[in-house]
């Protein structure tokens, strides 16, 4: 009889969300969040944004950086986001914020050499009914912002119902998929990775213990010697990280070297098919 | 909150009853459970001899129909009663037991907890004071530890405390299969490997030959997907191998034909696996192949819209790592 885990830390990897259950609940009627006014949203955006660059003016956009995210997310814990970046020789840098998740900051993309950031995707976690910023910095060092509104809840908190232990199975397992390329364009690659990144919200009822946070904290892809990218991530990424990039390739491997915050690193190398015409 | 995460075996007993159930078991018949307006049309119906099952709302809970949605029931042996489903929230339970009460003096002897989706759990709270056996998958602990105060928030923020009830956990568990025997009818159990949830429980009557799949069966309702998809599409198949004509599935009519309701089921499971597939092989992201991935089935399911972009969301996870 499996009465009682003794301290077992039990799995709560993510991927419950609002309705995911067969006989689910409607979203409560006032989700945390949902009845803030814009004021109070505005106020809210002006404190990260402060917090993350300091005084440095943002100026809005309508043409530098795009969010598409669903208005409703069909699962707060893998809310699929583009981000739109037309004018990508421009673009150095991307930061993605979550105003009303525990922690907001939820990733940063520095581009490289290697990089086209015309287009980039990610699946985050969202835990409230939130406004959400890019915040992309141009070549000249100016910032620019973009917002949108996204409906969810619980995304940071939803337990998956695996163990731990399967939760992390294979984690640092990567693949890259690649479209196909042709010649003097850039290439869309999709790389996926293999871990939990617990949230650290997530709580065991019987032991009464949180499963420690453990989220991949720095990821650099490279071509070479040329970066296409490093990202600064947290918990607010959802597990088993996917994330569809271009970069401009030059015949060789691209390097992948992921960390996390409990000390895990992982290399993996893949190559891109040559050029067709 | 601890003290509602009511483990029969040790703090049941030490549990203060409420008011309701002061009164209740006085016979009071004013207060006698109600599930509200929409109890009006719920009725028990007997699909075998000794078997009573009640159709489950084709909706998703509200205040009003206190999240019964799913297909409970019981079966009178010679010795109890069991319980097949407990129902979805404490009022749920409420309602079951008092419909149990009025045809057999009985007592209720096991209560199913045929998985851990809420629909089918929040019911067990209503039974505790009959310190019945309460029966689950092996998994179904560490799936309740994870989920069960998390779903019980939810339920509380919708239907408020005192008719959501506690988590209640099982006390025997089934690792493959069991057997249970109430004098004149045996009941067997088989715990599933993932496939609508990890923590899926079916159960046949020798009485009368009827398959208890719980919601391993969908019929007209949208199934959902939270286990795992080829897992789920596996467990059909074997379901199909137990040889029973008629089946009561989780939701859906009181009792269908087997083969034909399975047929159903594989087809939309096929449909969400095989157009999940071909979407990640022609590299459609999740956001794009959420709204066309098993389109073709939509007029066969009740609730398509608001279930199937969540099931190809999580069939997409699972089958992008073939």
């Amino acid at each position: 009889m499996t009465h009682r885990i003794g301290n077992t830390v039990i799995a709560l990897g993510v991927a419950l969300a609002t309705t995911a259950l067969s006989g689910p609940f409607a979203p409560p009627a006032r989700a945390a969040g949902a009845s803030d006014t814009d004021q109070e949203r505005a106020a809210r955006w002006q404190e990260i944004a402060k917090s993350i660059f300091g005084d440095r003016q943002i100026a809005p956009t309508e043409t530098l950086v795009k969010i598409d995210a669903p208005v409703r997310a069909l699962d707060a814990a893998l809310v699929p986001i583009t981000l739109t970046m037309p004018d990508s020789a421009q673009i150095k840098a991307v930061s993605l914020i979550i105003d009303d998740n525990p922690a907001p900051y939820a990733a940063k993309f520095e581009f490289g050499p290697a990089a086209d950031p015309a287009e980039l995707k990610l699946r985050v976690r969202v835990n409230n009914y939130t406004d959400m910023h890019a915040v992309v910095e141009t070549q000249d060092g100016k910032l620019y912002e973009a917002k949108q509104f996204v409906k969810a809840s619980g995304g940071c908190s939803a337990p998956m119902g695996m163990s731990d232990e399967e939760a992390m199975k294979g984690m640092g397992d990567m693949r890259m998929k690649f479209a196909d390329a042709q010649p003097g364009k850039p290439v869309e690659a999709t790389l996926m990775v293999r871990h939990p990144n617990f949230s650290g919200m997530q709580m065991n009822q019987v032991t009464r213990e949180f499963t420690p946070a453990r989220y991949i904290d720095k990821l650099t892809v490279s071509a070479g010697d040329r970066t296409v990218f490093t990202m600064t991530g947290d918990i607010s990424i959802a597990s088993n990280p996917v994330i569809n990039f271009a970069f401009k390739p030059d015949g060789k491997p691209l390097q992948v070297a992921a960390s996390d915050n409990a000390g895990g690193r992982w290399q993996h190398s893949f190559t891109p098919p040559s050029p067709t015409n | 909150m601890t003290a509602f995460a009511v483990h029969p075996r040790t703090s049941a007993a030490g549990r203060a009853p409420s008011r309701r159930h002061a009164l209740f078991a006085g016979l009071c018949l004013c207060c006698l459970p109600t599930l509200g307006r929409a109890a009006e049309s719920f009725a028990m119906e007997e699909v075998g001899p000794g078997i009573f099952v009640r159709k489950g709302l084709i909706a998703d809970a509200t205040p009003e129909n206190a999240d019964a949605i799913a297909n409970i029931g019981f079966v009178i042996g010679r010795t109890g009663v069991l319980v097949t489903e407990s129902g979805g929230s404490l009022a749920d339970g409420q309602w079951l037991r008092a419909e149990i009460a009025k045809r057999t003096a009985k007592p209720v002897t096991h209560v199913v907890l045929t998985h851990v989706h809420p629909d089918h759990v929040f019911g067990a709270g209503a039974f505790v004071q009959d310190k019945p056996v309460f029966i689950g998958h092996a998994k179904l602990t560490e799936a309740l530890s994870a989920r069960g105060e998390f779903y019980r928030k939810r339920l509380v923020d919708l239907l408020g405390e005192e008719r959501t009830g506690p988590v209640v956990y099982p006390t025997m568990t089934v690792t493959d299969t069991a057997e249970i025997d109430l004098g004149d009818r045996r009941l067997t159990f088989t715990a599933h490997g993932p496939a609508h949830t990890t923590s899926d429980l079916s159960m046949i009557d020798s009485g009368t030959g009827l398959l208890f799949p719980a919601d391993l069966l969908f019929v007209n309702r949208i199934p959902s997907l939270d286990g795992s998809l080829k897992g789920w599409i596996r467990e059909a198949e074997r379901l199909k191998a137990l040889g029973a004509a008629r089946a009561v599935p989780g939701h859906g009519p009181v009792t269908v034909d087997l083969a034909p309701a399975l047929a159903d089921l594989a087809g939309y499971l096929t449909a969400l696996r095989d157009g999940t597939r071909a979407a990640i092989a022609k590299d459609v992201p999740i956001e794009k192949a959420v709204d066309s991935v098993a389109k073709a089935q939509r007029d066969k399911w009740a609730l398509f819209d608001t279930y199937n972009g969540r099931n190809v969301t999580v069939a997409y996870q699972e089958l992008e790592w073939e």
